[in-house]
């Protein structure tokens, strides 16, 4: 074997290690996205397809959520647009990092770019520009944990009754629980989340129930930045 | 549904992977991931019918009481989903919340 053969071993086998408290996570939500999506009346197959070229565990909920609901594709596709557009604001952190990345790279690497991904990669943001293999192997390795606990949810939908006693409804805020606590590293970011939270509840209160994430996100930026530049002084 | 997740996901890194941004905003970016993550969570965690519910019935803000330091100390995922499904789980068993 080659030494640069064993090199692109060793940038995949870390990032899929580093992939692994994403696995973790992954495999119950994805659980419980395919049994919610199995309650809600979606077929397995679109269950499936969503979770292998959406890849996007809220918007999918979401989605779920108002297919269960009766609402329409338009309206589907419009609000998990609203719901990615954080994704923009992560892609566009990042993307000073990503510097000498190829075209082909670059999509492959924003195509399963997640909250979750995000989080791990900005952790390490200043070496990616070295680090392609294990930060696409990072991504693959969620991915594919991602569409395994999708299949789980799949074949245990038809199993179970009801997912209240389970308390799979409350996948998705657990996770955004974990997801936000590990972004709280200082004070600005805490003030920052808990100005953000506050002005989505009362926007959400007001009868935003689209838009309240983004607009309340690009306020509650903007307050943590006005923060930051305030306590510096 | 795949487009609209790709295109916000693809656009920024294609055409700013490796430009300078101005220091400010970088500093506004890194403030984005908290601020949004937060406001996807408030309110599902305190709004119940319209109005804002931190009653007994709200089983999902008092999960989140027990989730949030789970979460900080175990810094895990599994962990914080583990505890907060199992939370609501065992709340409902015994009849408390909806």
């Amino acid at each position: 074997m080659g030494n640069s053969t064993k090199q692109t071993l060793a940038a995949i086998g870390t990032g899929m290690k580093r992939a692994l408290p994403i696995v973790l996570g992954y495999v119950p939500i994805g659980f419980a996205y395919g049994v919610l999506a199995g309650k809600g009346g979606l077929s397995e197959a679109n269950t499936l397809l969503m979770s292998l070229i959406v890849f996007a565990g809220s918007a999918q909920f979401i989605a779920v959520g108002l297919f269960a609901a009766g609402t329409g594709p338009a309206a589907i596709i419009l609000t998990t647009f609203v719901v990615n557009l954080r994704h923009m604001l992560m892609a566009a952190s990042l993307s000073p990092h990503l510097a000498g990345w190829k075209k082909r790279h670059l999509a492959f690497f924003s195509f399963e770019l997640t909250d979750e991904t995000f989080a791990l990669h900005s952790l390490k943001a200043a070496s990616l520009g070295e680090c392609r293999l294990e930060a696409l192997s990072l991504n693959v390795t969620a991915q594919v944990s991602w569409v395994v606990g999708t299949v789980l949810g799949i074949v245990a939908s038809g199993l179970i009754g009801d997912i209240k006693p389970m308390g799979l409804d409350y996948a998705l805020a657990a996770m955004f629980i974990a997801l936000l606590v590990g972004q709280c590293e200082n004070r600005v970011r805490v003030v920052t989340a808990i100005f953000s939270g506050g002005i989505a509840t009362l926007l959400y209160l007001a009868g935003w129930h689209q838009f309240h994430i983004i607009a309340a996100t690009v306020a509650g930026a903007t307050f943590g930045l006005g923060v930051e530049h305030w306590t510096k002084d | 549904m795949a487009v609209v997740t790709y295109l916000p996901r693809l656009l920024p890194t294609l055409f700013l992977s490796g430009r300078n941004l101005r220091p400010i905003i970088i500093a506004w970016l890194r403030l984005v991931p908290p601020a949004v993550l937060a406001a996807m969570l408030a309110p599902s965690l305190l709004v119940r019918e319209g109005h804002v519910d931190l009653g007994t019935d709200n089983l999902f803000f008092w999960a989140a009481l027990i989730a949030f330091p789970v979460a900080w100390k175990s810094k895990s995922l599994f962990a914080t989903v583990v505890v907060g499904m199992g939370l609501v789980s065992l709340g409902r068993f015994f009849g408390v919340g909806l």
